[in-house]
């Protein structure tokens, strides 16, 4: 038999390759078809766990997770603009307001944006607040997520519980090495102000828009001037 | 394959040839998820499997790979094994899901199963390849084991905490007294290089201790 040419050569390594590639890319769609309906369900249970961890299920009896408006990046609760727009979702109970779920954002953590939940009742105060996702040092910011934070039977997130500008003037909002009557830990003061901002903007942010957040169809937006986009 | 080839293979994946202290590939996410021990034994863990699976699957098709594309075909074999885990870990082990994040993926580029898959699996048979992927990926727990262990221990006074995520009810232990206050380059990106260098240098005296038991020390001659 002579020697193959090299067309010959390629042709028939590249089936094998098909092949290959046809067998493994059948196999990792299988798996992708079997194993979606789990990670859809712990997708939305791991969103459930944590708006619950802000807003009591016993505080709304509506189907929070689909009842959201889409909050532009330009509005005020420290987003970029090239961030997706944050969702506010809408508790509601027997039909009327109970309260709103901020996903708020502190840009200047010490390492990068802080992504919180704020939970907000009806009557304008904060009923929690949960860090989502943060890069703050381990150890030292990483008080603001309840979970590292060594001060187990009052963590330094939940004072924020009950707060509204009502007990707490807006300008009085502040770490209290700003000026403020919010506790920071010594040597991280940068991960609490920066929460402590962002809480601030959402409060804000409900007390001026409520009506209109209420107001709007389910999945909707709201942009900074009040118009529909 | 006789069962002391079989042990030589352990041998080799655990100890003379440990990935992470001798052979010292797939650093990145050994040091990347080394600050505590759970993370870090989790991803080892995950690493086992992709490590076993890539080496059984490679060497029991190897008579059907062309030579000059056994790279490509590897690499395809390999992210194939690594989505399937990363699609399993995702749907079963949510919460652990969360922690390893990005570095399930990374299990992709981790030198260290390509180099055993092309040094060892394409020339033997699945049996021996899966066990050698298996102990490989054994070396690696060890290593990060320990690497993991003491960087959550000398950095927090804790061990095992996030265990909860692996096994529901399970509790971290507090080892060093509640007011420890903590060392915190232990747990950054530094601590991993410094502990891992202090491991090395372990093992390495561990290595030269037995040496020198195992031969008579033979006199040295006086110069003359």
């Amino acid at each position: 038999m002579s020697d193959p040419t090299a067309a010959r050569v390629s042709l028939r390594t590249a089936a094998i390759l098909t092949v290959f590639t046809v067998t493994f890319t059948t196999l990792m769609a299988a798996t992708y078809q079997a194993t979606k309906p789990a990670i859809e369900a712990s997708a939305e249970e791991g969103r459930m766990k944590l708006v619950g961890e802000v807003l009591p299920t016993h505080l709304y009896d509506n189907a929070l997770l689909t009842d959201y408006v889409e909050v532009s990046p330009r509005a005020g609760l420290g987003l970029d603009a090239q961030d997706d727009p944050a969702r506010v979702f809408r508790a509601r109970k027997a039909g009327a307001p109970a309260a709103l779920v901020f996903e708020a954002v502190a840009p200047d953590g010490y390492s990068g944006k802080i992504r919180l939940l704020v939970a907000i009742g009806a009557d304008n105060h904060v009923i929690g607040v949960r860090v989502v996702s943060h890069r703050e040092t381990p150890g030292l910011g990483d008080y603001i997520e309840p979970k590292k934070d060594r001060n187990k039977a009052s963590p330094w997130i939940r004072q924020f519980d009950a707060a509204g500008f009502g007990k707490v003037a807006a300008a009085e909002w502040k770490v209290k090495k700003d000026g403020g009557r919010f506790d920071s830990r010594a040597g991280a003061t940068i991960s609490a102000r920066a929460v402590t901002g962002a809480v601030r903007r959402a409060l804000q942010f409900a007390a001026d828009n409520r009506d209109r957040l209420y107001g709007l169809p389910a999945k909707s937006s709201l942009s900074p001037e009040g118009e529909k986009t | 394959m006789s069962a002391s080839t079989f042990r030589e293979i352990a041998r080799n994946g655990v100890w003379k040839q440990n990935t992470s202290l001798v052979q010292l590939l797939g650093l990145c996410p050994l040091l990347a998820v080394s600050a505590t021990f759970v993370n870090g034994v989790s991803l080892a863990i995950a690493t086992i499997f992709v490590m076993a699976l890539s080496s059984g699957v490679v060497a029991s098709v190897r008579n059907f790979i062309p030579h000059e594309i056994r790279i490509p075909v590897f690499i395809l074999i390999i992210a194939a094994l690594v989505t399937m885990v990363d699609l399993a870990m995702n749907a079963w082990l949510h919460e652990l899901y969360l922690v390893l994040g990005i570095f399930i993926p990374l299990i992709v580029v981790n030198c260290i199963v390509l180099a055993r898959v092309e040094a060892f699996a394409a020339k033997n048979t699945p049996l021996a390849a899966a066990w050698d992927g298996a102990m490989m990926g054994v070396g690696m727990v060890a290593a990060i084991a320990v690497l993991g262990g003491l960087r959550e221990l000398i950095g927090t006074g804790m061990l095992f905490s996030g265990i909860e995520m692996v096994i529901p009810g399970a509790r971290a232990l507090q080892l060093l007294p509640e007011d420890y206050p903590g060392f915190l380059v232990a747990i950054l990106p530094p601590g991993a290089f410094l502990v891992l260098g202090f491991l090395i240098a372990g093992r390495n005296w561990l290595d030269a201790r037995a040496a020198r038991r195992a031969r008579p020390v033979t006199p040295v001659q006086a110069p003359a």
